[in-house]
C-alpha cells in the first residue's frame, strides 16, 4: 500500500470513527492523494471518470455516510459544499454520486433534496469541471426532468463530453430533442461547426 | 466615430481597456448588474456590488474620458439561490440614483419558477420608476426563452419600446422586430456575434431600434467590437450618419436623454488628476 492508500485509509477510519472529522480530511485530499486523473490516456482533464482526489473525498464521503443519520449527513454535506473550494465542491458532488451508485439506501430524509440544490447550484457555475462531476448518477436520479436537460445543454456550452452524463440514453426524451435542434440551429446560422456530441442528441436521431 | 457602448461590464477590465475605449471613440456607456463568474451567497455582496456600479466605477470611467451609467436588478442565474432573493427589496433604494439608466440584466438563464417571479417582479419596478428594461436572452433554448421573454414582457404592461432583448443572433432577431421591442447585439470575438454577421443583419433589419454592444466581461471578450462593427459597416456601405445612429443615437435614444449624462467631462484631459475615497487609479498614481 502507497503511503497516499495509507493516509486515505486512515482518514476514512477515523470519519468512521468520528465524522466531524471529515471538515478537516476533506480540504488537504488534494495534498495528500495528488490531483491527477484517473484515466488521463481517454480523459485528459478528469471529467469524466474525475481525478485522485475527487476519488478520495467521495469515499471520505461514503466513510460518513455510513456514521451519521440523514439529517447529519445533509448538514455535513451543505458545509462541505459551502465552505470548499472548486475541488472540495466536486468531492461533494462525486461523492452524492457514489452513494446513488453503491449506496441508494443511504440516500433518505433530507439528502437528497439537499443534494439536489448542490447539483443546481455547481450546473448555475461555468467550471466544466464543476459541471461535469454535477450531472454523474445522482443527478441522473434525482435532478428533475427541466434542470436535467438544461444540464445537458450546458455540457453542449461548455464542450463538456456528453459522456459524463448519467443516464443520458434512458432519460433523453423528444424535448430534450428539441432544445438540442435549436442549438444546432443557432451553430449552423452562426457558420460554427455542430460539435458530434450534440448531433448524436437531435430530434434526427431519435427517429 | 462617436461610440456608446450600451452593454458593458466595466468591473471586470482594466483601466488598459478604458485608454483603448476612449481612444476608439467610446465616451459613454452602460453598465448593467449582472453575475460575477462565482455565485453570491448573500444580499450584502449585491448592495456593495451596486454601490461600486454607482460609485466607484463611475469615478475610474470618468478618469478616462467616459462616461459611465448603470442598470441594476437582481440576474436570472443567481435569482435561483433563495439566500439571494431579498436583493428586490432593497433594490428600489437604487432607482432614483445618479447613473442609474435601467433595470437589468433581468429574463431567464434556465427557465426556472423562481426566474419567471423575479423576471415579473422587476418588470414592475420598471414601470414603476419609469425606467426602460434590459432583457439578457438565455444561452440555452434561446429562441424559446425570447419568445417566453417577450410574452412576460407583454403580460407586464410596459411599453415594448421600452425594453430590449439583448445578445439576439439571426435564429432570434425576428420575434423581437415583431414585437416592437428593441433588438440588442453582443460582439464576441469568436460566439454570440460577429461584425459581419452583425452588418448583414443590419442589412436585413435596418438601423432602427438595434443596439450593438461589447457585452465585455471577465470571459473572453472584447471592448472594441463596438468600433469593429462601425468599420465593417462603413465597409458594407453604411453611411457615416446610419454608423452614429447604431453606435450613439440609438443607446440615447433608448436609455433616455433624461436619465443619461452625455456632455464631456468637465476639463477632461489625458492625465487630468483626481482621486476616489483617497485611492488614485491614474497612470503613475499611488494607490494609498
Ligand atoms: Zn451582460
Amino acid at each position: 500500500m502507497t503511503a497516499d492508500q495509507d493516509w486515505l485509509c486512515g482518514a476514512a477510519r477515523a470519519v468512521e470513527t468520528d465524522p466531524e472529522t471529515i471538515r478537516t480530511v476533506f480540504p488537504v485530499a488534494g495534498r495528500r492523494v495528488g490531483r491527477a486523473p484517473l484515466e488521463p490516456a481517454t480523459d485528459q482533464h478528469g471529467l469524466v471518470h474525475g481525478t485522485t482526489d475527487d476519488a478520495a473525498r467521495a469515499r471520505l464521503i461514503d466513510a460518513m455516510s455510513g456514521a451519521v443519520d440523514p439529517d447529519r449527513l445533509t448538514d455535513l454535506l451543505i458545509w462541505l459544499y459551502r465552505n470548499g473550494g472548486a475541488a472540495e465542491r466536486r468531492g461533494v458532488l462525486r461523492g452524492l454520486s457514489a452513494l446513488a451508485e453503491r449506496r441508494p439506501h443511504r440516500l433518505t430524509g433530507l439528502v437528497v433534496p439537499a443534494g439536489v440544490a448542490l447539483c443546481e447550484d455547481a450546473l448555475r457555475s461555468n467550471d466544466p469541471r464543476l459541471v461535469a462531476a454535477a450531472v454523474g448518477p445522482f443527478a441522473g436520479q434525482y435532478l428533475g426532468a427541466h434542470g436535467w436537460r438544461h444540464a445537458v445543454l450546458k455540457c453542449l456550452f461548455l464542450g463538456v463530453p456528453t459522456a459524463v452524463i448519467a443516464r443520458l440514453p434512458q432519460r433523453a426524451d423528444a424535448e430534450l430533442a428539441r432544445m438540442v435542434d435549436g442549438y444546432v440551429a443557432e451553430r449552423r446560422a452562426a457558420g460554427r461547426a455542430v460539435p458530434d456530441d450534440a448531433r448524436a442528441l437531435t430530434s434526427r436521431q431519435l427517429i | 466615430m462617436r461610440i456608446f457602448d450600451p452593454h458593458i461590464h466595466m468591473t471586470s477590465r482594466t483601466t488598459d481597456d478604458y485608454e483603448r475605449m476612449y481612444a476608439a471613440g467610446v465616451r459613454a456607456l452602460v453598465e448593467p448588474a449582472f453575475w460575477l463568474g462565482q455565485p453570491r451567497t448573500g444580499v450584502e455582496s449585491f448592495l456593495d456590488y451596486f454601490d461600486a456600479l454607482v460609485g466607484w466605477e463611475q469615478f475610474r470611467a470618468a478618469q478616462f474620458g467616459i462616461r459611465h451609467h448603470c442598470t441594476l436588478a437582481l440576474n436570472p442565474k443567481e435569482a435561483n439561490d433563495p439566500r439571494c432573493r431579498p436583493v428586490l427589496t432593497e433594490l428600489p433604494r437604487y432607482l432614483d440614483s445618479d447613473g442609474v439608466v435601467a433595470i437589468g440584466e433581468i429574463g431567464y438563464d434556465s427557465m426556472t419558477t423562481a426566474e419567471d417571479e423575479v423576471f415579473a417582479e422587476q418588470l414592475q419596478l420598471a414601470v414603476e420608476y419609469d425606467l426602460p428594461a434590459l432583457v439578457h436572452s438565455p444561452h440555452r433554448d434561446k429562441l424559446a426563452g425570447t419568445r417566453r421573454s417577450l410574452d412576460v414582457v407583454r403580460e407586464s404592461g410596459i411599453d415594448p419600446g421600452r425594453v430590449v432583448i439583448d445578445h439576439l443572433n439571426e435564429v432570434t432577431v425576428r420575434v423581437v422586430a415583431d414585437a416592437g421591442a428593441w433588438m440588442g447585439f453582443s460582439i464576441y470575438p469568436d460566439t454570440k456575434m460577429d461584425p459581419d454577421r452583425m452588418v448583414a443583419i443590419l442589412k436585413e433589419f435596418g438601423t432602427d431600434r438595434i443596439l450593438v454592444n461589447s457585452a465585455a466581461d471577465w470571459g473572453r471578450s472584447d471592448p472594441l467590437t463596438t468600433l469593429r462593427t462601425g468599420e465593417a459597416m462603413l465597409a458594407a456601405g453604411f453611411s457615416t450618419a446610419e454608423v452614429e445612429q447604431v453606435l450613439w443615437s440609438n443607446p440615447v435614444t433608448f436609455y433616455g436623454e433624461q436619465r443619461l449624462i452625455l456632455d464631456p467631462l468637465p476639463g477632461f484631459e489625458a492625465g487630468a488628476a483626481g482621486t476616489f475615497e483617497g485611492n488614485s487609479v491614474l497612470r503613475g498614481g499611488v494607490p494609498s
